[in-house]
């Protein structure tokens, strides 16, 4: 089922924000075809009447009390940032619409 | 070197606690041992400047009388994927060259409390993704009893740590068999707790839904006792188990008594004990199997149909959880940013530090998991992964009917020569055959070092596999095998390690 | 930007049926965040309000809070919908600078609360059943602050500042089913549905609710259909709508900028569009592409959520009165007009003026001060005029009027000191000097030396011309510099003149 084509690899490249240089595309277009046609054997398995499982230790409902805690200072805040403006995080121009 | 590091944790708790040694002479001891042969071995990213004042600090405590942890005042290695306050944690990526967290993990915190001492941050593959430790940004980690071979991975810098008598013990993460495979591949005792038995806030997340953290050592109850001061109840990690734990270490000193093995239902799963295993690997197996026998263990054959579906389903699961959970890393609150020519756009920006941040096993994992993802394979990817995963939780649901614990090699072969499986990406991810479907299912899992292979001299590992929350019959029974070994052998099994030469730093 | 082409209004109905879909954004008032131990507060110093799970640090976990689940119910029950038996958590997976994980914690295939309806009354009390698909629980994303370039427009923008201290608050969006038949009525419909969500959210005390604020966020769906035809047209979907005038001019304009576009046989492109409030224009944002591909699936992080029916129950039993419901009561209770209630609703002060009557005031003060003074003095200083004063402060203000402590004049200098913030009434009135001289002594003297300055008006009130009075009271009020119960004066001036 899978028809992976470089275009594939250079849209999913775009979705995860990875600027693949056109070697790395090519690579990853066969390295993905031989992927996914080794994992392809799941759907043999996975029929409808099979419930899927997300968590592997079955819980619910955990959640916390309406309580402050673990609060950051401004400066533990900025401390790893690549550029900020002294109360803010600094990034270059932004293009794209908010979604 | 000194003969103090040779011994287990808690034979130097003792010497310890009846003021015999000082922590800052242990803690000392370690350091001089990762001086000398670190440069060669690359275990560590980063060594502690403070652990002398910490290890001074718990000697004064202890000569005030101050009631402490039985492990306070030993050193321990701590994998670079958990965050830390003073040391950085970078996740053996580039991307976050020495980004140094404002908060301590929560396994690193209560060591912490227990007042151990942290030598400093062991290597790993990136974002814990390899079964080598070749993946690093920061370069390999060789293997402690051949440097010439791969300590496995992704937790190779600290097996091998511990195995070059670097540090007593040390903490590894599991994904699916981060812990295990490099204990198998370095001789050295790993242990993956159930799923949500050790904290993982704080620990930088590959895959939410299979990520454990837990300890490594050379012996049994030394792995105990550190789980048993990192395990229990956070409220920071929703997926955390609340029950009460009872004690490890206690399981382990039970299991050393021996009585354990007589009657114990001991399961062999049938798919993973096949000549696709290698022959030295498969003949240490059969021989621990019959010497528990021996012992009075019940060995039954048990059956996993569905185990051969355990690998791609994993690796489904694992990417996609892994592209989104590394969506993170963008250049603008932490981490590393490159900035391209012109005037770009901040998605320029981000693209670029992606680009050059990640490595290649990271940025070809992430690829698959956005395709597994993406509209319209959603389905027939993650979701059936999904399913898969409760087709492998019903067959060991089934097996644990016939057997209280299950076995198998827990690597299908020993250590590789470095480089060996670099080109061929998706033989390194079956390498992991035996390890995963632990993962998948929640349970904990145990690896502990049972021999030599004949053709290669190197260290032979057996997985010990419990259900869900008996992480104590795991320790209980490692123990006792342990034990069984050990009196075989005349001696524990490190004794034999070769000691290791090579430049130091 | 290009000026669209719009047709008129009535003109594009008689061809075109509108259908309008309303996605509207709730800002839970928790302490903490949704998913974070961080505080939920507006206005803190950028980044101070965060913790690791905010910044998105490595590491961190996300947990649940639970007082955000319990009001999400309860907005669910008030909105009539079914409370899932079981729900669970989602990511919605893009980049973007504001979104801490560059994902967001929403809901996808499994919300709280879905199959509702709201009944919304429009201005002429006719009432309209919107009804509701779902609602769920989600975080709301950073702020961030666009800087060189146009006005802190994207566009042109040299940098961009982030403030993580929104991040993680908690959020439930409201999503309607389409919306039709609404016809020349559809802006104020979208109006009038927003307006009761935010009555609902008010009574329900979960939400602060201010449109200025960001707490409620209205994204407006508009699609027209020849008339005749039954299949839905390409919808566009105006965001940054955030005040109740301008989602109804919004949805006017979409409409009459899509039929332009119609009548010349051009298609509408699916796009997201934004409100320009100083125009009352939309321009396009966003066209919807592929790029929207947002890789939804189960959060591993957290587990899934089984609301017992006994809270469900409980918060069902809680609930407050419908706001129709409480209308035709409060209506009733205060005996108004038609007119005069409904300007209070239409004003949206309904909940102003009932906390004002209840902490003491009478209907028909309570009425003229949020409608009259304050209203103004918001127009002026254009605020809302909720942000002016809070209804105790006007009750208290009218409770020193009725005690003739000041007069109407007075009151509203003292209500300028509220508004300063200058403290409590009496304060204000101790501080400025503003309580009415209730000292007979000093009002006898003022009035005989009127009188005996004026001794025609003293005939003609002895004479019993009561009304010549008014010259008398005038000058002594005059005298006291206006602070005097023109009412006490009279009877005094009366009392005098006859001695
Ligand atoms: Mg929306
Ligand atoms: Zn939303």
């Amino acid at each position: 089922m899978s028809d992976i084509t470089e275009d594939t690899v250079r849209h999913l490249a775009g979705l995860a924000r990875i600027a693949l240089t056109p070697e790395e595309i090519t690579r990853l277009t066969g390295e993905l075809q031989a992927i996914t046609a080794a994992v392809e054997s799941v759907n043999k398995v996975a029929t409808p009447d099979v419930p899927a499982t997300s968590h592997p230790i079955p819980m619910e409902n955990v959640w916390r009390e309406d309580v402050i805690a673990d609060q950051l200072t401004i400066d533990e805040a900025l401390a790893g940032a690549p550029d900020h403006d002294g109360s803010r995080f600094r990034v270059t121009a932004i293009l794209g619409e908010e979604q | 070197m000194s003969d103090l590091i040779r011994l287990s944790a808690v034979d130097q708790a003792e010497l310890l606690a009846s003021r015999e040694v000082s922590s800052v002479e242990l803690t000392r001891a370690h350091l001089d041992r990762i001086a000398e042969i670190d440069g060669d071995l690359g275990a560590f990213l980063h060594v502690s400047d403070t652990a002398l004042t910490v290890a001074d600090e718990v000697d004064a405590a202890r000569a005030n009388g101050v009631e402490l942890n039985p492990l306070a005042g030993v050193p321990i290695a701590i994998k670079d994927v958990l965050a830390t306050t003073d040391m950085p944690a970078t996740a053996g990526s580039k991307i976050l060259e020495g980004w140094v967290s404002p908060y301590d993990a929560t396994p690193v915190a209560r060591l912490r409390k227990a007042r151990m001492i942290l030598l400093g941050k062991t290597n790993m593959d990136e974002f814990a993704m390899g079964s080598s430790t070749e993946h690093s940004a920061y370069g390999i980690t060789r293997n402690s009893w051949d440097r010439t071979r791969i300590p496995g991975g992704s937790g190779g810098g600290s097996a091998s740590a511990v195995g070059a008598f670097q540090a007593p013990v040390a903490l590894g993460s599991d994904t699916g068999g981060s812990i295990r495979q490099p204990a198998a591949l370095t001789g050295t005792v790993g242990m993956k707790p159930t799923y949500g038995g050790v904290s993982r806030y704080g620990a930088i997340a590959l895959a939410s839904s299979l990520d454990q953290v837990g300890p490594v050592s050379r012996t049994v109850l030394d792995s105990a006792l550190v789980h048993d001061i990192i395990g229990g109840h956070d409220p920071h990690d929703s997926t955390s188990i609340p029950d009460e734990w009872t004690s490890f270490a206690d399981a382990a000193r039970r299991g050393a008594r021996g009585e354990s093995l007589k009657g114990l239902r001991v399961g062999v799963i049938k798919e993973l004990d096949t000549d696709g295993i290698q022959s030295g690997v498969l003949a240490r197996f059969h021989e621990t199997l019959r010497m528990l026998a021996a012992e009075g263990a019940e060995i039954v054959e048990v059956s996993m149909p569905n185990i051969e579906y355990a690998v791609a389903a994993y690796y489904l699961i694992l990417t996609a959880e892994a592209s989104s959970n590394l969506a993170k890393f963008d250049s603008v609150r932490f981490g590393l940013r490159v900035t391209p020519s012109g005037n770009p756009t901040v998605e320029d920006v981000m693209s670029a530090t992606r680009e050059v941040g990640f490595g290649d096993e990271a940025k070809r994992r992430i690829i698959l998991g956005t395709y597994a993802l993406s509209a319209g394979y959603y389905d027939a990817y993650y979701g059936s992964a999904q399913k898969v995963r409760t087709l492998i939780q019903r067959d060991f649901a089934a097996a644990f009917g016939q057997a209280d614990v299950l076995v198998s090699p827990t690597a299908p072969t020993t250590a590789w020569e470095i480089g060996a499986k670099l080109d061929d990406p998706l033989a390194m991810w079956l390498s992991d055959i035996t390890t995963i479907p632990v993962n998948m299912a929640g349970i904990p899992g145990m690896s502990i070092p049972i021999g030599l292979a004949d053709e290669d001299n190197l260290p032979v590992g057996l997985q010990l596999m419990a259900p869900a929350r008996e992480d104590a019959k795991l320790y209980e029974v490692g123990a006792a095998v342990e034990a069984l070994l050990d009196a075989h052998r005349g001696k524990p099994f490190h004794a034999l390690t070769p000691n290791y030469v090579g430049g130091g730093k | 930007m290009a000026k669209d082409a719009l047709v008129d209004f009535d003109d594009a109905l008689t061809r075109y049926e509108p259908v309008i879909g309303l996605e509207v954004h709730v800002e839970l008032s928790t302490k903490t965040k949704m998913f974070s131990s961080a505080p939920n507060i507006f206005g803190a110093e950028p980044n101070t309000a965060v913790t690791p799970v905010c910044l998105g640090l490595p590491g961190s976990l996300p947990v649940v809070n639970k007082e955000a689940v319990r009001y999400s119910i309860s907005l669910g029950l008030a909105l009539g919908c079914e409370i899932a038996e079981s729900c669970r958590f989602a990511r919605k997976n893009y980049f973007y600078p504001d979104l801490a994980k560059n994902y967001q914690i929403s809901q996808y295939d499994e919300p709280i609360a879905f199959d509702g309806s709201l009944e919304v009354e429009l201005d002429n009390g006719d009432i309209i059943t919107v009804p509701i698909e779902r609602a769920h629980m989600e975080e709301d994303a950073g702020k961030l602050t666009h800087v060189g370039g146009a006005t802190g427009r994207i566009q042109g923008a040299e940098y961009s500042l982030v403030d993580y201290n929104r991040a993680g608050v908690p959020l439930v969006e409201i999503v309607t089913r389409p919306i039709f038949g609404v016809e020349e009525r559809a802006g104020e419909i979208a109006r009038a549905y927003v307006a009761t969500i935010r009555d609902i959210v008010r009574a329900l005390g979960i939400s602060e609710a201010k449109m200025e604020r960001g707490n409620l966020r209205c994204d407006a769906n508009v699609s027209l259909r020849p008339r005749g035809t039954d299949k839905l047209g390409t919808r566009t979907e105006t965001k940054n709508v955030n005040s109740l005038r301008s989602i109804e001019r919004a949805v006017r304009y979409e409409i009459q900028r899509q039929a332009a576009l119609l009548d010349k046989g051009i298609a509408i492109t699916q796009e997201t569009r934004h409100w320009h409030e100083d125009t009352g224009t939309t321009s396009p944002g966003r066209p919807k592409s592929d790029a929207d591909d947002y890789r939804y699936f189960p959060e591993p992080d957290l587990l899934p959520i089984r609301p017992s029916r006994a809270l469900v129950d409980e918060l069902r039993a809680a609930l407050p009165e419908p706001p129709a419901a409480e209308r035709r009561r409060l209506k009733a209770e205060w005996g108004f007009s038609d007119i005069d209630f409904q300007s209070i609703v239409n004003a949206g002060l309904l909940v102003e003026v009932r906390e004002t009557v209840e902490a003491g005031a009478t209907p028909a003060a309570a009425r003229k001060w949020w409608l009259g003074e304050l209203s103004r003095i918001a127009n002026d200083q254009n605020v809302e005029v909720t942000s002016l004063v809070t209804a105790a402060q006007v009750a208290e203000l009218q409770a020193a009027v009725d005690a003739g402590t000041i007069n109407d004049k007075l009151a509203r200098e003292a209500l300028a000191g509220l508004i300063a913030g200058e403290g409590t009434v009496a304060d204000i009135i101790e501080k400025r000097g503003l309580a009415v001289v209730s000292d007979d002594g000093a009002l006898i003297t003022a009035i005989d030396a009127a009188l005996a300055s004026q001794p025609d008006v003293l005939g003609k009130i002895r004479d019993g011309k009561v009304e010549a009075a008014g010259a008398i009271i005038g000058a002594v009020m005059k005298a006291m510099g206006g602070k005097a119960d023109a009412a006490r004066v009279r009877e005094l001036v009366i009392e005098r003149a006859n001695a």
